[in-house]
């Protein structure tokens, strides 16, 4: 039984959403698309702040909607704890009433250890006006996370933050996710937080459903490379880590076919396995492997797929193969030809070394 | 002191504007709900009908309170005969004519109020689970609360003012009807009256700008809240 069935039509004004998703798996899915996308559409229709013109809505095997069978579940009543863009705290209450406002009784017990989990701790007797950015969207998940939902659904929770928040409070989320056994639907639009929390994908674009899937599956597809963040899109690699360099700031890994690999001094332990996060804008190629670049990571690859996009004359969109994972890079085709590459060729991927962010496994 | 005609005043207009609101706040509440959160067929001609007795003459007002809640009126006839009840010439009645004439005071404020109120809380506050109802209470109404207070200090302060559609209504009767702006009235309709009319004058001016004061600071705190100080 799926987790969640989606399948709705709904009319906006000149805009048409026509959706079609089933999240099967736990974890964090990412709904992910530029904005006009529909995202937030499929967001206030899940949890009954719109109805579909048109479509069902299950979640656990309960209908939420079925317009054919006229049922209709009213918000309050869906168990779906919402994560807004804009906190949405309520000005009147502090902090701990915020927290509670919708928790049920028996789950109590569970009001300290997710303060903690958060870090909220300090803010509890503080009213929402006096509350940063940062701390606000913390509280605002806190309070979903304690109204004892079946599922979590986040709407853009970094967005307005700046860089250092949110870093910080991706962490918090990642801490989180790992934590609650509760699924994560997560709607962004920036590749960069995709790669750090997503397990799953649905992909949309102009209201529709363009892919869904295992993110690491979806993000080897080429065809896919625009929808995913064209230049911005990026690859995970795993590694296992092999030891640090403390003179040169950096630690050593080592991929699983064998080859190493060194990045900024990670926080982690010698054979801890990590997650890594390769800009397809940081791999370029080359035909052998040379001492003359400043490259350090030059790691040996077979072009699995060359793709040119439709439309869009001056660009290749490559898949390198590096053992049993997948690396993607972008070129220019001028460079592609003039290289005189083609697939099943053997080529040296060569990736600058800052450009490695990590998520632990 | 005073004089205990001037204290029978004072008593019946307190009394007559604080039933007044009180029989208005709830169905104010609601009007003023309704519209600023729904839209209906008629809200415009009910959008008039409301602000009708800002714009009447006072004691039109008065005069169709007579026609409908007097002895001969339908709704007068309904309630003696059901409830034994008789409106003109009490100070009921008094209160009554008080309420009509705030009634669009008190509305005019707590619309205003209602329609500031982000409708993103609310839609917050269902997803955490609450009921339409235990929205209202929790989250509209509070947020409302300033100017639920504003308008229902200018409701009493109108209803304690109110003098042409009382005096038709429920006329200008001595320990039952005789409000402040009656007695007034009455003295200086009195030849010698002057000064006992100085000292009502007075009076008046002492009770509106105590309200005033009261609402301002309750307004202040209840401001101070929703900004997240401390009040």
């Amino acid at each position: 039984m799926s987790l969640l069935e989606l399948e709705v039509r709904q009319r906006l004004g000149d805009f048409s959403l026509e959706l079609d998703l089933a999240i099967e798996e736990p974890g964090v899915t990412a709904l992910f698309g530029p904005s006009g996308s529909g995202k937030t559409s499929l967001l206030r229709l899940l949890a009954g702040l719109d109805r579909p013109e048109q479509g069902r809505i299950r979640l656990n095997g309960e209908a939420l909607v079925d317009t054919a069978r006229r049922t209709w579940v009213p918000a309050h009543r869906r168990r779906l704890g919402v994560v807004f863009q804009e906190a949405r705290l309520f000005p009147h209450y502090r902090v701990r009433g915020n927290l509670t406002y919708g928790m049920p009784r028996h789950l109590a017990g569970r009001f300290e250890a997710v303060v903690e989990l958060l870090g909220i701790e300090p803010l509890l007797a503080r009213y929402p006006a006096t509350l940063s950015g940062g701390e606000a969207r913390r509280v605002a998940i806190g309070r979903a996370l304690l109204s004892d939902p079946c599922m979590l659904l986040m709407d853009e929770p970094l967005t307005g933050l700046d860089g250092a928040r949110k870093a910080e409070l991706l962490r918090y989320i990642q801490r989180l996710a790992g934590e609650v056994e509760v699924p994560i639907l997560y709607v962004s639009h920036e590749p960069a937080e995709l790669l750090e929390i997503a397990d799953t994908l649905v992909l949309m674009e102009a209201g529709r459903v363009l892919a869904q899937g295992e993110l690491d599956a979806l993000l080897q597809r080429c065809d896919l490379s625009e929808a995913l963040g064209g230049f911005d899109a990026a690859m995970r690699l795993e590694a296992r880590v092999e030891d640090h360099d403390t003179a040169y700031g950096l630690t050593h890994l080592r991929l699983d076919d064998g080859q190493p690999l060194s990045v900024p001094t990670l926080q982690a332990e010698p054979g801890q396995r990590v997650r890594l996060r390769v800009p397809v804008r940081d791999v370029a190629l080359a035909l052998s492997p040379s001492a003359e670049l400043s490259y350090r990571n030059q790691l040996a690859a077979v072009i699995d797929q060359a793709w040119a996009p439709p439309g869009d004359p001056t660009t290749m969109e490559l898949r390198l193969r590096l053992g049993e994972q997948m690396l993607r890079a972008r070129l220019t085709r001028h460079a592609f030809d003039q290289l005189g590459l083609v697939e099943g060729q053997h080529v040296t991927a060569l990736i600058r070394s800052v450009a490695f962010a990590r998520r632990e496994l | 002191m005073l004089t205990d005609a001037e204290i029978e005043a004072i008593l019946i207009s307190l009394q007559v504007a604080g039933v007044a609101l009180a029989w208005i706040l709830i169905p104010g509440i609601g009007v003023a709900w309704l519209m600023a959160r729904r839209e209906f067929p008629g809200k415009a001609l009910l959008d008039g009908l409301l602000h009708l007795p800002l714009v009447l003459p006072p004691v039109v007002v008065g005069y169709l309170l007579l026609l409908t809640l007097g002895s001969q009126g339908v709704v007068g006839q309904w309630l003696n005969a059901a409830w034994g009840v008789s409106l003109p010439f009490t100070w009921q009645g008094a209160a009554v004519a008080g309420g009509v004439m705030a009634f669009p005071l008190l509305v005019r404020a707590v619309r205003l109020s209602l329609e500031a109120v982000d409708p993103r809380l609310e839609a917050a506050a269902s997803t955490l689970g609450a009921g339409r109802w235990r929205v209202f209470v929790t989250i509209t109404l509070p947020l409302t609360l300033p100017g639920l207070l504003t308008g229902g200090v200018l409701a009493f302060a109108r209803a304690l003012s109110e003098f042409g559609a009382t005096i038709t209504f429920a006329s200008n009767i001595p320990g039952e009807t005789r409000t402040l702006p009656l007695a007034l009235y009455s003295l200086i309709q009195t030849p010698g009256g002057e000064a006992a009319a100085a000292r009502l004058c007075a009076i008046s001016v002492v009770i509106a700008m105590i309200s005033l004061v009261a609402s301002e600071w309750l307004a202040r705190r209840a401001r101070a809240r929703l900004q997240g100080r401390d009040a």
